[in-house]
């Protein structure tokens, strides 16, 4: 369970994702076009999403934040996270490396067509900011008894 | 030129899939300062709580390591990922001026920081110039 969103997922779409990306890096340019939301690769802070029956997560790795300065909006489908992460520099020390982003961020996610909006949920642990969108009753599947 | 073939296979069905690859590891991005006291070092790695974090000194290397645990829902399919391992892994090298035996290591919000002190002896003094 854990190992499909991570690792195992090798399905055609995910295949193809992975392509493009890479097709992207290559040539500059890909002759079709991107999803119009996507943004280039290495976009802070990175995302897993996930889907159920129920709903759909979205994992939004992001170490260090203020849960209280993230935005979360859901407009129909469309799920657009912000904030901010400030790591002001240190005065009168000697930096070798900064590598962890600094500054705002904003990633926006298309669900698919069938989540409730006013069914959000929220949460941040230990570095993970998982958002929690429920799918429309009527989307889910039932199951029909035979009788 | 190729892109076209690329494409076609693709469209019919056929995608090689790739070959096995080990298991991938996650490299944190690091801050990494020095001040008089010691080196301070702060690693993002995200989902990794305190019992899955390992920070330890062989020798002259510092190796940091965690796992990302994260709550997931039964029969869940991949959408979309970024993040496409659970498994951090950093490693530095340090110098004998630091103590290494007295690292101090924290982890908050996914962030890990460590504070490497450097020997007394190390720590800069200043030198007055007297003047005759």
């Amino acid at each position: 369970m854990f190992e499909s969103l991570f690792s195992g997922d090798r399905r055609l779409f995910d295949e193809l994702r992975r392509m493009e990306q890479q097709m992207d890096e290559m040539f500059g340019r890909w002759p079709w076009p991107a999803g119009i939301r996507s943004t280039a690769r290495g976009a802070y802070p990175p995302i897993n999403v996930g889907a159920t029956a129920d709903g759909v997560d979205i994992y939004l790795f992001a170490a260090g934040l203020e849960p209280k300065t993230v935005d979360i909006s859901v407009q129909q489908n469309l799920l657009t996270v912000s904030g901010s992460r400030q790591l002001p520099a240190k005065e009168g020390v000697d930096y070798y490396r900064q590598e962890r982003y600094s500054g705002e961020f904003r990633r926006v996610i298309t669900l698919p067509d069938d989540v409730d909006p006013d069914r959000v949920e929220a949460r941040y642990r230990n570095g993970v900011l998982q958002i929690t969108v429920k799918r429309r009753e009527a989307a889910k599947p039932r199951r029909i008894e035979v009788k | 030129m190729n892109q076209r073939q690329e494409v076609t296979t693709a469209e019919g069905g056929e995608v090689r899939k790739p070959e096995v690859q080990p298991e991938a590891v996650l490299y944190p991005p690091v801050d990494i300062y020095e001040d008089a006291e010691g080196i301070h070092l702060q690693a993002d790695m995200p989902g990794v709580s305190k019992d899955r974090l390992t920070v330890q000194v062989d020798r002259d290397t510092l190796l940091i390591e965690g796992e990302a645990k994260i709550e997931m829902p039964e029969g869940m399919n991949a959408l979309y990922a970024d993040v496409r391992s659970t498994r951090y892994r950093r490693s530095f090298t340090l110098s004998s001026e630091l103590k290494s035996e007295v690292i101090e290591a924290n982890l908050k919000d996914g962030v890990l920081s460590v504070r490497i002190p450097k020997r007394e002896e190390a720590k800069p003094r200043k030198i007055e110039v007297r003047t005759q």
